[in-house]
């Protein structure tokens, strides 16, 4: 048991707790304040945690794999958001991420300006870090809360700001 | 096929045959020699069919490695080497090296080169980093990398002799494919449909690499060579702005239609033959009409590139089935008469068989019995739907509309059949085609475009028929009745390209690394052996010292390498289910070797 509680506790100096502790018109968010997902006991997900997983399908998954289970060329970000911060993850989804050496050439394109991801950033990050703590499986979440307002309003001004 | 392809009494052609009138005619003389590999697809006709015959049905079991050669990179590896006399050039994904062996000398390496490209290019490419091959003429080996640029390298010592940029990786064009040589031009496609690419088939001069002409997928007349009287499809002059009339204002100049498939060329005709692919976004919605002419079988003239004829497999893309696949020439008879044919096998899940000198629409079947969003092809000529697929309601993903996931859609995106080449054999008159046996959910959704970033449109999870466990099949097929004569299933989608012998075997590679002999009448196994990572490679065969040899890159990769390595989405798994299908990567990991397989002596 020593062990398995050690390997926690370092798992809990780089991941925050994502319970979510309040909802902010329909976007939860954790102690800290970044945005988190909900699920109910009879598997029905926060708004953002089902968009996250429809913007994801469409921008991210070309590379990182279905559900976030990485390529042959891409990490599997349900791993990878287990040390990542929210912070960092807008960062790197911002400017992207070069890792090229004589053995490998993985390189993440820096997202700032397209808006199919800018505007979804937080639903992109919602749903992966409930893929990451295991709150939701592969593939589809069966049920999931309505669209908030906020969400739509939030997005309609995104997608028409930038333009 | 042409006939002077059969002929018996075949004189060697050395490597660099001094004298030659064109390129085209000493390509065409160095392609009747079996001994040798020439040109990406094996010959012009894209039968991947060889007459080398020391490897027959009966021996094939004793196959053994003769040798093996590591690329030195770790991505997805396509295409195949080409062997010409005593030298074999084989080519590897990005950073898109290229090394001449020695066959002669212990495969001793002759010269290397590798281009310095820009990373950025990387994350450009839909589908991993892959290259599907070098092609050779006059005295040069032609490669098109990552970052669009078409080298030209003096084919014995590797010095760069021109360049010239076929795109803008800024805005999302990529080189993937292979270049082909007919007369004096280098033909090279484009990359870029899922970054709404205006995309284009663009033939540069074999000495100087300067543009002779270059036609869009999409466009105006001018643009997409396209004579609105001369240029028919099925039959029809296509009339003025036929692409133009098809799509919302400005969005062909955004609208995809990738060309970086394989490219045949009948000689007598002097037509070339080739595939547009999807239409960009993948949200149909977004882009209504018939946008004409993406997922379009192109037949050109490649001295002018105008061109002859069209068809459109696919009018208004649903599902991303990009038309890109490869056009197999052959000569057979069809109800008693002897045609011109042209066989292809499309993502849709269409098996067509076309008139190649008129476009003739003459059989369209599924070659899939899984393939479900069409009823089939209206074969009645006087139909106002002649040759357009019925789609079925509940498998469109535009009456569905946006924001609704359209589920059971068989094939998946990723087509019954993906660039992997099929081969044709003339000796079976059977094409041995490599399948994907994958159904899909697909939802659409609004997008925005940005130059350079991805232009998708749809969230899409896959999985094997339901009911079945087999991600692909190893088929043989009759393109003279549309009508599946053997088929073998595999575990995982075949994505590897098919080689028929005259020794009655058919070689393909399998995604977990076998690279497997059957025979050619019957699909029965007769050979596997487990190469040191999944092959998405094309087999190839070539005579060396006496000796017949079989080669094929393995390296897992591609869009393959996407789906397959995490395993697909067990559409029979509740919710929160971990694990899915199986997945590849239990079976190989990254690789990037060349096997090559002879008889013991």
């Amino acid at each position: 048991m020593a062990l398995v509680a050690s390997g926690n506790i370092a798992l809990a100096e780089m991941a925050a707790d994502p319970t979510a502790v309040k909802s902010d018109n329909g976007k939860y968010l954790d102690k800290e304040g970044s945005p988190t997902f909900k699920v109910t006991d009879d598997g029905r997900v926060d708004w953002y945690t089902y968009s996250g997983y429809r913007r994801y399908h469409s921008e991210c998954h070309v590379c990182h794999g279905p559900d976030g289970m990485g390529s042959t060329y891409a990490p599997a970000l349900k791993d990878s958001l287990k040390s990542t911060s929210y912070g960092d993850f807008l960062a790197v989804v911002a400017t992207g991420r070069q890792n090229v050496s004589s053995s490998q050439d993985n390189v993440m394109p820096a997202f700032g300006d397209n808006r199919n991801v800018t505007c979804y950033l937080d639903d992109i990050y919602v749903y992966l870090r409930a893929r990451a703590n295991d709150a939701v499986g592969r593939g589809r979440p069966a049920k999931h809360e309505d669209k908030p307002p906020a969400a739509q309003k939030a997005e309609d001004a995104c997608t028409a700001n930038s333009q | 096929m042409r006939k002077v392809l059969f002929a018996t009494c075949l004189v060697a052609v050395t490597a660099f045959a001094a004298g030659a009138a064109t390129a085209n005619e000493e390509l065409i003389k160095m392609s009747q020699n079996p001994k040798d590999w020439v040109m990406p697809t094996g010959d012009y006709a894209n039968t991947r069919f060889s007459k080398l015959d020391q490897i027959t049905a009966a021996n094939v079991g004793k196959l053994q490695v003769a040798w093996t050669f590591s690329t030195g990179v770790l991505r997805g590896h396509e295409g195949g080497p080409l062997i010409i006399g005593n030298t074999m050039y084989v080519h590897a994904p990005f950073p898109n090296t290229v090394y001449a062996l020695d066959l002669a000398n212990d495969n001793k390496i002759l010269w290397k080169y590798e281009p310095k490209q820009d990373p950025n290019v990387i994350p450009v490419m839909c589908c991993d980093t892959v290259n599907r091959g070098v092609a050779y003429g006059d005295g040069k080996i032609f490669l098109h990398q990552a970052d669009t640029t078409l080298v030209a390298l003096d084919a014995k010592t590797g010095k760069v002799e021109w360049t010239v940029k076929n795109g803008d990786p800024s805005k999302g064009a990529t080189g993937t494919s292979a270049p082909m040589i007919i007369k004096d031009k280098v033909l090279i496609g484009i990359s870029g449909g899922e970054f709404g690419v205006q995309a284009h088939m663009t033939a540069y001069d074999i000495k100087t690499g300067k543009q002779v002409w270059r036609a869009y997928s999409e466009g105006p007349d001018d643009q997409i060579l396209v004579d609105p009287v001369k240029t028919t499809e099925l039959g029809k002059p296509v009339g003025r702005d036929s692409s133009l009339k098809t799509w919302q204002g400005d969005q062909w100049k955004i609208g995809g239609g990738a060309t970086w498939g394989w490219i045949s060329y009948d000689p007598g005709l002097n037509l070339l033959y080739y595939g547009s692919g999807n239409p960009s976004t993948w949200n149909p919605k977004q882009r209504p009409g018939d946008n004409k002419w993406s997922m379009t079988i192109w037949a050109r003239d490649p001295d002018t590139g105008m061109a002859k004829w069209v068809y459109q497999m696919t009018p208004h893309d649903e599902w991303d089935y990009d038309g890109v696949n490869e056009m197999i020439l052959s000569d057979q008879q069809i109800n008693g008469a002897p045609r011109k044919l042209l066989t292809h096998f499309d993502r849709n899940g269409l098996g067509y068989t076309l008139d190649r000198a008129s476009g003739e629409l003459l059989v369209a079947e599924k070659y899939d019995p899984k393939v479900n969003w069409t009823s089939g092809v209206d074969m009645n000529k006087s139909s106002p739907t002649y040759g357009r697929p019925k789609v079925l309601d509940q498998y469109s993903t535009d009456k569905q509309g946006e924001d609704h996931n359209v589920k059971g859609i068989c094939p998946a995106a990723l087509g019954s059949k993906d660039e992997q080449p099929a081969a044709y054999s003339p000796d079976t008159q059977l094409f041995y085609v490599p399948t994907n046996h994958v159904c899909m959910d697909y939802e659409p959704f609004k997008v925005s475009y940005t130059a350079g970033q991805p232009y998708v449109g749809a969230t899409l999870s896959m999985y094997p028929p339901p009911g079945e466990t087999n991600m692909g099949n190893f088929i043989a097929w009759d393109g003279k009745t549309g009508k599946i004569a053997w088929s073998n299933k595999e575990q995982f989608s075949v994505w590897s390209g098919a080689l028929a012998t005259a020794g009655g075997v058919v070689f393909y590679g399998t995604l977990e690394g076998y690279l497997k002999a059957v025979d050619a009448k019957t699909g029965k196994e007769l050979y596997k052996f487990k190469t040191p990572s999944g092959i998405i490679g094309n087999v190839t065969t070539y005579e060396q010292g006496g000796k017949q040899y079989v080669a094929v890159l393995s390296g897992v990769g591609g869009w393959a390498g996407i789906g397959l390595a995490a395993g697909l989405t067990d559409p029979t798994a509740g919710l929160g289910a971990v694990g899915g299908y199986a997945a590849l990567s239990n079976y190989t990991a990254l690789g990037g070797t060349l096997t090559v397989f002879s008889l013991p002596q």
